[in-house]
């Protein structure tokens, strides 16, 4: 109900700003952004973060204020390639089971003590191996770290594990944490997760519950004359209309993950004081897919489910309901994904006459008002966009006469029906594909990955020996072009027994000030990356 | 009638209201308590799904940090028995005391509340003796027509359209926020930027009230200024001004009164739609957002609070009942 409130609300704002923008007499366009140029930046946040510690929680909005504070070891560029950050060099041993980070010299939190390979140890040993959501699989294969000097980091693994590197080159995915702050603590209950202590070029400063975060410039930060900017201001700001005029005021110079309404958007994307950035999203490659839950009938028929995949158009939904952010999704690794992902593996083309057949072979024939089996469809409650998703997804398959009953809920309500309860037919939701397949991808098809009860692991009750050889053996495969071809294979065997539908790849959008320069030149973009760079143009 | 006989029994009559809330209290606590417990999901699923990630040993240990892994009623027991003694409990969710978190939130719910409240009493009233003094004149109408039109306006489309015309187009006013972050004011240039801040806000909260009590007041004005003693003062040759004023208003305020009692409540309540369109940083968005994010201490500490809000605020309007109406006093 809210959601549709919401989207009432939206639609309203939408009606007006059409109006307004023809009722504006001369050139009364907002006034100058006031802070710009005086290195003040303001961000729009939201939702806002529960604490402040990217390392233990991998909520997204976290990571944007997070990895201002705190770096990583190594970081992706906008081409995926591997950059030093804290570590100044890298290497690995010929048998993939030990690497070795040279450390930058001189490097000190924020509170003066310097960085040293202890810090690097406890990290990787203590939280993230440990708390992190993903990295209890990132780093399951670390058995140990060694620091032979205070510059010097030596991780031992005791199998190859080629994913790892990536997981360790992300600010949002795998910060360093000052060992001295919370050793020894209960690091879920320490202070320090909301009021971050880092080695970044901006210093934690205030948090005022509900309405900002404030960072400033860290004087001495270890590349000399960075960061350009003052301050930055995270501005909660939960209203998506409420976001868009305060671009449009100036009032907010930036804001990532999307931050205003798709319907908003052909507006901005004319407008003389913002741009829109698409990239640095590759870290978390977004897409949006169909789930089928292969323990009701007639969907474990895999005819069904191919069906359903030829009758869905992913080239309109694309264009229609995401206005052309995104591209039509034709394997569950997705194009950005440019070292793994392949079209060479099998396609459903929109083809409804292909779709009525091989439900007819079935035996599911069209019964009293054309309808030939009822199914539930559940969308992720993210908003407005995706309802419009279930909507679209709901006319798509009436075509073909099977009928769909969306069922709109709260997000909480949402994770236990589809992950607790396994209460559902269909669901269509946004997943991160990670610029690695273990990070991401793996989870909706092995079968080890079936966890009643927690989020985000497999819920369609897939399950195959094949699929879990593929999978288990690509972990740890240590030639890159012997896991290039396993994971063609896995790409092969999910289309070809499609307990997923790939529907979408998401292109998210940061919408920022003309003005603003270098606030995206990292695969994690707004979220993982450090600002140092970034300044306003005079 | 002195002030020596008043106090006293007046004191006696906000002990025995303050009585006779605690067991309301307690069933506002049950009752939310369960009525939240109902709702599927719990706060670690939340957590864990905005992640975007987990395994189940995260789960289980955030269930059991946040004290979730317990059966149903030895939370309920443990909650209440540590209400008894006065504490509110922890909000895991934002690793805050949940007092700490609404201290920090009241104020400006507050601010927000009293001006929006006082704007509308005083406007609505005015308008209500303007409109009613010469019933159908056009100044009537016109204020009769305004108050139609306010009324009829959902709240949140108000200010949206505030922000797009006075900050979007004209940049006269800040979209949103209670003040300009980090902008170093201090003494007054604060107060005044402040109060630049809340121009939009409070007009938005306050003008469906302002409609109302307009309605209201003047259909009580028109109502009192039929009664007998109102014709023995005209008889008498008072001025309309006087009787208007010294005889008419007086009473004729009763009803919006009991409005203004009823209304703090929903007032808490309506000014979480302001607060999200604004982003101000008050309470009804921390209540909305804790219902999502299944924060039961939180959710209860706010409800609790509102709860005695409105109970405090019930009392004080009988207490102005009787100033405003001696007899009401004596019964």
């Amino acid at each position: 109900m809210i959601i549709l409130f919401r989207h009432v609300l939206r639609k309203l704002a939408v009606v007006f700003l059409c109006c307004g923008a023809v009722l504006k007499a001369g050139p009364a366009l907002a006034q100058n952004p006031p802070s710009a140029g005086e290195g003040v930046l303001s961000f729009a946040l939201s939702p806002e973060p529960p604490f402040l510690l990217s390392a233990i929680n991998t909520t997204l909005q976290m990571g944007m204020v997070t990895s201002k504070v705190m770096e990583s070891l190594l970081y992706l560029d906008t081409a995926l390639a591997l950059q030093p950050q804290l570590a100044q060099s890298w290497s690995v041993s010929a048998d993939g089971r030990s690497y070795t980070f040279k450390l930058r010299p001189n490097v000190k939190w924020h509170d003066g003590k310097p960085f040293t390979s202890a810090d690097v140890r406890f990290t990787v040993m203590e939280v993230l191996k440990k708390l992190h959501p993903r990295g209890r699989s990132s780093f399951a294969k670390v058995v140990s770290v060694e620091t032979p000097d205070p510059l010097t980091a030596v991780i031992k693994l005791s199998q190859a594990a080629p994913p790892m590197l990536t997981a360790l080159a992300s600010g949002y995915e795998s910060p360093m944490v000052p060992a001295h702050l919370f050793e020894g603590t209960d690091i879920a209950a320490n202070p320090f997760i909301s009021k971050p202590v880092g080695t970044g070029p901006f210093v934690f400063k205030e948090w005022k519950k509900g309405s900002h975060i404030v960072l400033e410039r860290n004087p001495n930060y270890w590349r000399p004359g960075k960061p350009a900017l003052q301050r930055i201001v995270f501005r909660i700001i939960n209203d998506a209309s409420a976001r868009a005029a305060g671009l449009e005021t100036g009032e907010l110079q930036i804001g990532g993950l999307s931050p205003i309404p798709l319907t908003d958007l052909a507006r901005i994307a004319n407008s003389p004081v913002l741009s829109i950035e698409k990239r640095g999203y590759a870290y978390m490659s977004p897409f949006i897919l169909m789930e089928v839950n292969l323990r009701r009938p007639p969907l474990n028929d895999v005819r069904v489910r191919q069906a359903i995949a030829h009758a869905i158009d992913r080239q309109r939904l694309t264009q229609i309901v995401w206005m052309g952010y995104g591209e039509p999704a034709v394997s569950p690794i997705p194009s950005s994904v440019t070292t793994f992902h392949s079209k060479d593996i099998p396609k459903y083309e929109f083809d409804p006459e292909k779709a009525k057949k091989l439900l007819d072979e079935v035996g599911l024939k069209p019964g009293a008002g054309g309808w030939r089996f009822k199914m539930t469809h559940d969308f992720v409650p993210l908003g407005s966009d995706y309802q419009r998703t279930g909507e679209f997804i709901k006319q798509s398959l009436a075509r073909v006469g099977i009928e769909v009953e969306l069922r709109s809920q709260d997000l909480p309500t949402y994770l236990r029906r589809v992950y607790t309860d396994y209460d559902f037919d269909t669901t269509s939701l946004f997943y991160g594909a990670f610029a690695d397949p273990t990070q991401g991808v793996q989870r909706l098809f092995w079968s080890k990955s079936i966890q009643k009860g927690v989020v985000y692991t497999n819920p369609t009750d897939y399950r195959s020996p094949e699929m879990d050889r593929i999978i288990e053996s690509a972990q740890s495969e240590a030639d890159p072009a012997k896991r290039k071809a396993l994971y063609l294979e896995m790409q092969r065997l999910a289309m070809t027994d499609l307990p997923i539908i790939p529907l979408m790849e998401t292109r998210f959008t940061t919408v920022a000030s003309r003005k603003l320069k270098n606030h995206t030149i990292s695969a994690d973009g707004v979220i993982g990356g450090n600002f140092a760079d970034a300044y306003f143009e005079k | 009638m002195t002030i020596t006989w008043r106090l006293p029994q007046a004191a006696r009559m906000v002990a025995r209201r303050l009585l006779k809330a605690l067991p309301l209290l307690l069933a506002v606590v049950i009752f939310n308590f369960i009525l939240l417990k109902l709702a599927p999901g719990d706060a670690a699923e939340v957590l864990a799904g905005e992640s975007g990630a987990a395994t189940p040993e995260y789960l289980a240990e955030l269930r059991a940090r946040f004290g979730l892994d317990r059966p149903i009623h030895i939370q309920l027991g443990s909650y209440v028995w540590q209400l008894a003694q006065l504490d509110l409990g922890y909000s895991f969710r934002h690793n805050q005391s949940v007092l700490q978190l609404i201290l920090g939130r009241l104020p400006a719910t507050l601010l927000l509340m009293a001006s929006g409240l006082l704007v509308a009493v005083t406007l609505g009233a005015w308008l209500g003796v303007m409109a009613s003094r010469k019933v159908n004149s056009l100044r009537d109408n016109l204020i009769s027509l305004f108050a139609m039109l306010a009324f009829a306006t959902p709240v949140f489309w108000m200010g949206l359209m505030m922000i797009v015309l006075f900050s979007v187009h004209l940049g006269w006013l800040p979209s949103s926020g209670m003040e300009t972050i980090a902008a170093g004011h201090q003494g007054l240039t604060r107060v005044l930027d402040v109060a630049r801040h809340m121009i939009m806000p409070v007009a938005t909260l306050s003008l469906f009230y302002v409609a109302l009590y307009t309605r209201v007041m003047r259909a009580s004005m028109l109502e009192v200024f039929n009664q007998d003693y109102v014709t023995t003062a005209r008889a008498k040759g008072l001025s309309e001004r006087r009787i208007t004023f010294r005889h008419v208003l007086r009473n004729a305020l009763l009803p919006v009164a009991t409005l203004v009692g009823v209304q703090i409540g929903g007032m808490l309540g309506g000014s979480v739609l302001v607060e999200t369109v604004f982003s101000w940083p008050g309470l009804g968005r921390l209540a909305f957002e804790a219902v999502f994010q299944r924060d039961i201490n939180l959710l209860l500490g706010i409800l609790l609070l509102c709860s005695f809000v409105v109970i405090l605020a019930n009392i004080a309007v009988d207490l102005a009942y009787s100033w405003l109406d001696p007899r009401i006093r004596r019964s």
